[in-house]
């Protein structure tokens, strides 16, 4: 392959180290409107009196809003596709306040001292409620987060509001109960992940403006244009038909933007006022009021025969969603679809689970999504029946992994048709120097080395939900413009999917000139999210260009009036061997501006039934310092599974980027709340993210299989990364001091009280 | 209030509210490759020549620019290109959003060591976060780099 499997240069990379205005707020005009929300300070409340006539005095302040003057239809800021499972439970402004942070009022003025300033004499009186704030305490327990009437829930996901229930199932397959009474030995855990934040550098940022057609225009740091159009008629009650939304750069996502937490309040603003208007999220408040991970705790069995055979495997999920519950009812999902499958020895297992509403910030979308939890506890507890059993823990997922070829039922019955995590496990194996480095070594000077690992697995887009788009066409001069609604956000995606293009069209990367994202030019895609885009986009691309191809050897073939299936197109022209006679790509881009009824454009879409799992195995060596507890990573190899690599190098980085995220989880990454509900976490004094100093030294590298089903092979990497840091140091950790971790972070702090009890 | 100082080169005269920012007066003067990401001087992103040495932007305010030399990205594009090429050769730009900040600390750190140990590069830039990369790439693009300089300049 020429392009793909290169590692290409993104298009837009020297635009980006360079500084270029790129983004959506080096693009606002100067003169906008500045919005900005005042946020409850209670976590549970109802709003008995609400004065602005004071703070609408204020010199530029335009318009102030509060919960009634806003629509009363209930809808959800979840960017998945309609019916959407997350219940409609949102209004733009309520009466009923459900989290510290949850918005008030609304205040547009000219700048940004103004609009503050009259957010300081809005008058708000609040009758203060009891609130839930312990995930344990909300299921069948008073008081109700959503007590309101105008609750619905669209999809049968077990969803319940008067009994605080975002989503509630259970699957099994086999007599998982009967089996682990049968078993010689069973681990029985719980262990607990706390919400994290996505924290992009970016933080959520929306422009508005109303257009000369009477439309309103939203310019949005988002992953999914489409979804936030239809979220954006239902939260304002107007018709899709008058919205359109684009997306500039976007300065990451990892999911926090595929949840609509931005865009409402300045679209709001411009459809009342007619004015432009935008609104950019402090750190503070992308801490305090976004769409973090879901916190969960997960219960865990799992049963084996001496000799390591695992036989069942039950896990049963608590998640907490939060006061809202965007992407509540199916993140949870993941964490057992996407844990349970990796092994392929149980006879039986089941997954059951519930979701919870408290009253902390509504969770979301975050890279892993629900699997990061569930692999976690899964890993873990294959980690401590091996140290049980006393089998070497790569010897564990040798007897038990799945492989190639295999049914996994807890995957939906899909069948595993491209794997080659044996081959990783191996490889990491190697790389790391497992068999003389497992379990530990004591340095002699108060610290110690020691090793651990785990597999991980995702999926590759939304099976048979997600729909991704491609339109390409051919311009005079010979080059390609291809349209998407797939959102890059850092990942590469518009350089990955010209990559497909260049490939399909045997042309260089500079012939495809990519556009995305914008619901009025863009072919429908869902959006990027789901480790969807290089899966169901990128076989769209492939359909289009094939199409393409026959239509510009259809255009040479009546252009040199000869018959089509005797030509051949070559990437640069189209020839016809036996007469010896050809016209150039350029000719036939000018010649169907002529006179020419065929279109050379198509756009084709893809949507697939299967959902086809990336592997991988990470393991580390850590040095840890058994007085204070500090962990020092000292390498991290990873080795990944993603079929085909599109681009290595951007692969690559997708890895290291995703395990760096991945360690400050496991080791530093916390959101805590008071015990009135506020958050502790709400900068980036408090909640820190790990910096260069503090991950050690990364290696990655590839064993792919091929995915049939996939375009070139491909399958997907952009969230599995994340997946394998935390087991993998809570196994190190382990190695070290004996001790499991069972809930995230493991601070240092933890470590050394840890060890101190133990002595 | 009334300040003079030299953006990129360039005399400027401006007339600017007390308690602005360094940061919102040179977003306002069109340099907009000065980025926000944080407000407690944690990130990096903001990061901004004065007087040739690498400051946060968004923790003075811009009346302390008076009579100063003030550079951004902006003002130096052909070492941010020269020096970026070698932070996307390896894809690590990703989102690009900490991007200029880091560019900016990263021309800093050759100016003040021309030869920088593995370490010494990341303690320079530790104050500058990256989400997108897990910084193993950026390393690489830097490490790159300075061969390139050791080549006399040929990729």
């Amino acid at each position: 392959m020429k392009t793909v499997n290169q590692p290409i240069m993104k298009k837009d990379a020297m635009a980006l180290v360079t500084g270029k205005p790129v983004f959506m707020d080096d693009k606002a005009p100067k003169d906008c409107l500045i919005v900005k929300v005042l946020r409850s300070p209670h976590a549970n409340a109802k709003i008995t009196s609400i004065v602005t006539k004071f703070a609408e005095k204020v010199p530029g302040i335009e318009a102030i809003y509060t919960w009634e003057d806003v629509p009363k239809e209930r809808f959800t800021m979840a960017g998945q596709t309609y019916p959407e499972p997350s219940p409609y439970d949102r209004l733009i402004l309520d009466r009923h306040v459900r989290y510290v942070g949850d918005p008030v009022a609304i205040v547009a003025g000219k700048d940004e001292a103004c609009v503050d300033q009259a957010i300081k004499m809005i008058r708000v009186e609040y009758e203060v409620l009891p609130a839930i704030l312990d995930l344990h305490k909300a299921k069948d327990q008073l008081p109700l987060v959503h007590p309101e009437d105008s609750w619905k829930a669209l999809c049968p996901v077990g969803a319940d509001n008067k009994r605080n229930l975002c989503a509630s199932d259970e699957s099994h397959d086999g007599d998982v109960d009967q089996v682990l009474a049968d078993c010689d030995v069973v681990v029985d855990r719980v262990y607990h992940t706390k919400a994290d934040q996505q924290a992009m550098m970016e933080t959520f940022r929306t422009l508005c403006y109303m257009d000369e057609y009477g439309r309103l225009n939203v310019l949005s740091s988002t992953q999914i244009v489409f979804h936030v159009r239809r979220i954006l008629s239902n939260a304002l009650g107007i018709p899709k038909s008058k919205i359109r939304v684009s997306k500039p750069r976007i300065g990451g996502g990892f999911g926090a933007k595929q949840t609509v937490v931005a865009e409402i309040f300045p679209a709001f603003v411009t459809w009342k006022t007619g004015k432009a208007s935008k609104m950019i999220f402090t750190r503070e408040e992308s801490q305090i009021a976004s769409s973090p991970r879901h916190e969960m705790e997960v219960h865990v069995k799992v049963g084996a025969n001496r000799d390591g055979k695992i036989r069942a495997i039950d896990v049963y999920t608590l998640s907490n969603t939060g006061a809202y519950g965007e992407h509540g009812p199916t993140t949870v999902g993941l964490s057992g679809h996407k844990s349970i499958p990796l092994y392929g020895t149980p006879e039986a297992h089941r997954f059951a689970y519930d979701v919870v509403y408290t009253n902390t910030m509504s969770a979301g979308a975050y890279r892993g999504y629900g699997a990061t939890q569930g692999i976690f506890a899964v890993e873990s507890a294959v980690n401590e029946l091996a140290a049980i059993l006393k089998i070497d823990p790569v010897r564990m997922r040798e007897i038990n992994m799945v492989r190639e070829g295999q049914i996994m039922p807890a995957y939906y019955g899909e069948k595993a048709n491209s794997c080659a995590l044996d081959r990783c496990v191996e490889r990491a194996r190697q790389m790391i120097g497992w068999d003389e480095k497992y379990p530990c070594r004591d340095m002699g000077n108060g610290k110690v080395r020691s090793v651990g690992m785990a597999m991980a697995m995702q999926g590759s887009g939304i099976s048979g939900v997600d729909v991704g788009s491609a339109t390409i066409k051919l311009n005079e001069d010979g080059i390609y413009t291809l349209m998407i609604g797939a959102a890059d956000m850092g990942t590469g995606c518009d350089t990955i999917l010209a990559q497909m293009a260049a490939e399909c069209l045997n042309c260089s990367m500079d012939d495809i000139t990519v556009v995305g994202a914008d619901t009025d030019t863009s072919p429908y895609d869902s959006g990027s999210y789901a480790s969807s885009t290089t899966y169901v986009t990128g076989k769209a691309v492939e359909k289009a260009c094939m199409k393409l191809e026959r239509r510009i050897i259809h255009q040479a073939a009546k252009m040199m009036e000869l018959p089509e299936d005797e030509m051949e197109f070559d990437g640069t022209c189209v020839c016809h061997e036996a007469s010896g006679k050809k016209v150039t790509l350029q000719e036939i881009g000018t010649a169907s501006m002529c006179g020419n009824p065929d279109a050379l454009q198509v756009t084709e879409s893809s949507s697939s039934k299967v959902s086809p799992p990336p592997f991988m195995a990470g393991m580390v060596e850590i040095e840890l310092d058994k007085e204070t507890g500090q962990v020092e990573i000292l390498d991290y190899v990873a080795v990944v599974d993603c079929g085909t690599p599109v681009n290595p190098n951007l692969a690559r980085v997708q890895t290291e980027g995703g395990i760096v995220q991945g360690i400050g989880m496991a080791l530093y990454e916390e959101i805590s709340y008071t015990e009135k509900g506020q958050m502790k976490n709400n900068s980036f004094m408090q909640y820190k993210v790990p910096t260069r100093l503090d991950m050690g030294r990364l290696r990655v590298e590839f064993e792919s299989s091929y995915e049939e089903t996939g375009p070139f092979g491909a399958k997907s990497i952009g969230e599995i990364v994340i997946n394998t840091p935390s087991p993998a140091l809570a196994h190190a950790i382990y190695n070290a001091t004996g001790i499991w971790f069972r809930e995230l972070p493991i601070s240092s702090e933890k470590i050394a009280m840890g060890l101190l009890k133990k002595q | 209030m009334k300040i003079t100082l030299t953006l990129n080169g360039k005399k400027i005269e401006a007339e600017i509210k007390p308690d602005m920012l360094l940061i919102d007066f040179v977003r306002q003067q069109g340099c907009s490759s000065v980025k926000r990401g944080c407000e407690t001087s944690n990130c990096g992103l903001c990061t901004v020549f004065m007087d040739d040495e690498p400051i946060l932007s968004c923790s003075i305010l811009a009346a302390r620019a008076d009579g100063h030399k003030i550079d951004t990205l902006e003002g130096l594009q052909e070492e941010a290109e020269e020096f970026g090429y070698f932070i996307a050769n390896q894809g690590a730009e990703q989102c690009g959003f900490c991007n200029p900040g880091m560019v900016m600390n990263a021309i800093a750190l050759f100016r003040e060591i021309p030869e920088p140990t593995v370490e010494e590069i990341k303690e320079y830039l530790a104050g500058n976060l990256c989400r997108c990369s897990g910084y193993e790439g950026q390393l690489r693009g830097i490490l790159d780099f300075m061969e390139y300089r050791k080549n006399g300049g040929a990729r």
